[in-house]
């Protein structure tokens, strides 16, 4: 993972709340295998109305989406990462998000900041004023900088510090294997376990 | 008296106690508590990134006996025989097919009893049991928090993890109790509790928390009520829910196929009767509701959060003191076409859809089926039932529930997630509105265009009967007003 410190770029503002994760990628896209080109399918049932903001010149080529509360809500696909980074975002602002959205943002290079219910209003005002406006979102003192205007942003420190160094997760635990394998050890022996796979009894009504 | 009262330790909640009996390593500064997880369940959709990520690292799966895969999300319910004609979800299939085979990962394939719904085979297997951490790459995942496991959807980094190494890092969830007291009147189900709490809480009231379900009207609800509660504590936000386990919990589990047997069993029963939250215990919220009073209850919106009682009418966005919840109200009844102060029970629906992890294990069926019995699906209405797994089609099919639907008039499909998301060709045309026992009433969830109202499986088919929205309440109305099936087929009275 690429390490984050500032990003400057356009800005748009996504006037809505309760942006779940059906409308950032429709399930139809998530036949692909792959963790790339998922850029089409961004707000794909939106982008078809030509008054959707995206579809609007000034905001081609943007970096930063300004949206309202619960950003990422539903579904846990991190397909909806996937297409906002494909597509060219870098951040995400918004007063809340969906917890798994967040999760998932973090481990893919994606900033999910959350702002305030008035900074939002802000942020959405100046952006419609001077549409195709470009900001500055900076991890090091978790600001959002347009012109005058200074909001600041929150973001866990562990994400945060994360992002900043560019660290893969995975890496990052397996540093730990030995308390992993310690811990296994003191697992009860009637936990459950897969394999090999146990017949089922005999169907009844009850399904035992 | 309880465990902490014994032992002299401070009082814990459930979720706590699950919590603490995973960690891994303690965080320290700031970073996460280190997990260990019990149970990866695994489906098409959110898996191959996931096992590409281990090829490309060279990483073994760590686990694969604590592994268990399904295909759900994307097969077709209807020739379950024949290739899969989309080739996308073909391919998507295959992939799933050839990963599990390389990595040594159980996969229950279409045409297998155990396949189906990942959280409806879970249970149904016997390996979601009180106390363990359950994870898959899908956010209704907190279903299996019914049985006091603490069960919640991850990102498909994270399936990588826990396929990597077996835990996760995590933060510490906060904890919220949900106590329900009453008794549900007849007509009224676990579905009504949970769309009431969600409308009362909102799609972010839980966020950061786990939910535990709590009071007389939950204790007395069967494991799959309990089921249909949790499955939907993340349409509240929330990253779980969980249900302190109880002899309901040890009934449905005994005799199981993967539950343990003999001295395993007392040994594990012994750990199940120490998870419930102690007295004193603190929850960092508490909300509470009252089943006495609940109704059926519908959405009318394109968030969960957005329902009324079924005897209520569609509300009026400008009695909404919040501008942005002003703004979602209009846009929702917009796109579900729905005029503010229209009563519920007038909304006519196109399609009625009985499934999902929601509800569509047997007793939805059978609640169902004994709803419709006799009756004929109203004109112009399709009504579309899928079992949850092939086991559940199958026990099913013993009852003979399979025939009461068919004759009623209804499609009788095979096992999966189907009209639920619409990946598979089970999907909504633009402007249809449809009931359905599922969880998610977004926009364009169901097909592109399309309009859900969530409800009941009781609700479905009474609705299914009259062809507006309805509850076994309006039919018994229709029976004492004289009425038959054939002069309310249209809703109209």
């Amino acid at each position: 993972m690429q390490k984050f410190t500032t990003v400057t770029g356009i800005a748009v503002p996504l006037r809505r709340s309760n942006v779940d994760t059906d409308q950032i990628i429709p399930a139809v896209y998530l036949k692909r295998v792959t963790k790339t080109g998922f850029e089409d399918a961004l707000f794909a049932a939106w982008r078809q109305d030509p008054d959707f903001v995206l579809n609007k010149p000034a905001y081609r080529g943007a970096r930063v989406l300004v949206a309202g509360a619960d950003f990422g809500t539903g579904s846990s696909r991190e397909h909806a990462v996937w297409a906002l980074r494909d597509y060219g975002f870098d951040v995400v602002l918004s007063p809340r998000f969906g917890d798994i959205f967040r999760g998932n943002s973090g481990k893919q290079g994606l900033l999910a900041g959350e702002i305030s219910e008035a900074d939002a209003e802000t942020l959405w005002a100046v952006l419609e004023s001077d549409p195709g406006l470009e900001l500055t979102v900076d991890l090091v003192d978790r600001t959002v900088r347009v012109g005058d205007l200074t909001v600041s942003f929150e973001i866990d420190d562990y994400t945060r510090w994360r992002l900043l160094e560019g660290l893969d997760d995975i890496g990052l635990t397996l540093r730990d294997e030995a308390r992993i394998t310690e811990f296994e050890s003191t697992r009860e022996a009637w936990l459950p376990r897969t394999l090999p796979a146990l017949s089922s009894p005999e169907l009844s009504p009850q399904g035992r | 008296m309880s465990n902490a009262a014994i032992t002299g330790e401070r009082p814990r909640t459930l979720a706590e106690k699950v919590w603490d009996k995973h960690l891994v390593a303690r965080g320290e500064d700031g970073t996460p508590d280190l997990i260990y997880i019990d149970l990866h369940l695994v489906h098409e959709v959110t898996s191959p990134q996931a096992f590409d990520g281990l090829r490309v690292a060279g990483r073994p799966l760590r686990r694969p006996d604590l592994t268990i895969a399904t295909e759900d999300h994307n097969t077709p319910t209807l020739h379950i025989d024949r290739p899969i004609s989309d080739v996308t979800s073909r391919t998507q299939i295959e992939t799933l097919r050839r990963n599990c085979a390389e990595f040594g990962v159980r996969l229950h394939s279409l045409g297998d009893i155990e396949q189906g719904i990942v959280h409806v085979v879970g249970p149904q297997l016997g390996l979601t049991q009180p106390g363990i951490t359950v994870v898959c790459g899908d956010s209704h995942t907190s279903t299996h928090g019914a049985f006091g496991a603490m069960a919640f959807g991850i990102g498909t980094s994270e399936v990588e993890h826990v396929m990597a190494t077996q835990t996760l890092p995590l933060k510490p969830f906060k904890t919220m109790a949900i106590t329900v007291d009453g008794a549900l009147r007849p007509g009224v189900s676990a579905k009504d509790i949970i769309l009431a709490v969600i409308a009362k809480i909102g799609t972010g009231g839980g966020q950061g928390y786990v939910l535990e379900f709590r009071g007389s009207a939950i204790r007395s609800l069967s494991m799959e009520g309990r089921m249909t509660i949790c499955n939907m504590s993340i349409e509240a936000g929330a990253r779980a829910g969980m249900i302190a386990p109880d002899a309901t919990t040890y009934d449905y589990l005994e005799g199981r196929a993967h539950a343990p047997r003999g001295q395993d069993w007392v040994d594990a029963v012994a750990y199940w009767e120490t998870l419930a939250t102690d007295d004193g215990a603190v929850f960092d919220a508490e909300v509470v509701l009252d089943a006495d009073a609940l109704e059926p209850f519908v959405t009318w919106g394109t968030n969960p959060g957005q329902g009324v009682s079924l005897s209520d009418t569609v509300p009026d966005p400008s009695a909404i003191s919040d501008a942005n919840e002003r703004a979602a109200a209009e846009r929702a009844l917009e796109y579900m076409d729905l005029a503010a102060g229209t009563p519920m029970k007038q909304i006519r629906v196109d399609t009625v859809f009985l499934g999902s992890c929601t509800n569509s294990r047997v007793e939805d069926l059978r609640a169902a089926a004994e709803i419709i019995k006799g009756h004929s699906v109203a004109d112009g209405v399709r009504m579309l039932v899928v079992p949850g797994s092939a086991r559940v089609r199958i026990e099913a099919e013993a009852e003979g529930l399979d025939k009461i639907f068919t004759d009623f008039g209804a499609e009788w499909r095979f096992a999966g997630c189907s009209m639920c998301l619409g990946m598979n060709p089970d999907q909504l045309a633009p402007g249809e509105r449809c009931a359905s026992t599922s969880n998610r009433n977004f926009e364009g969830r169901q097909g592109k265009g399309g309009r859900t109202h969530l409800v009941s499986p009781l609700v479905a088919a009474a609705t299914a009967i009259r062809g507006t929205l309805s509850s076994p309440w309006d039919l018994a109305a229709d029976l004492a007003a004289g009425a038959t099936s054939n002069t309310t087929a249209n809703g109209e009275k």
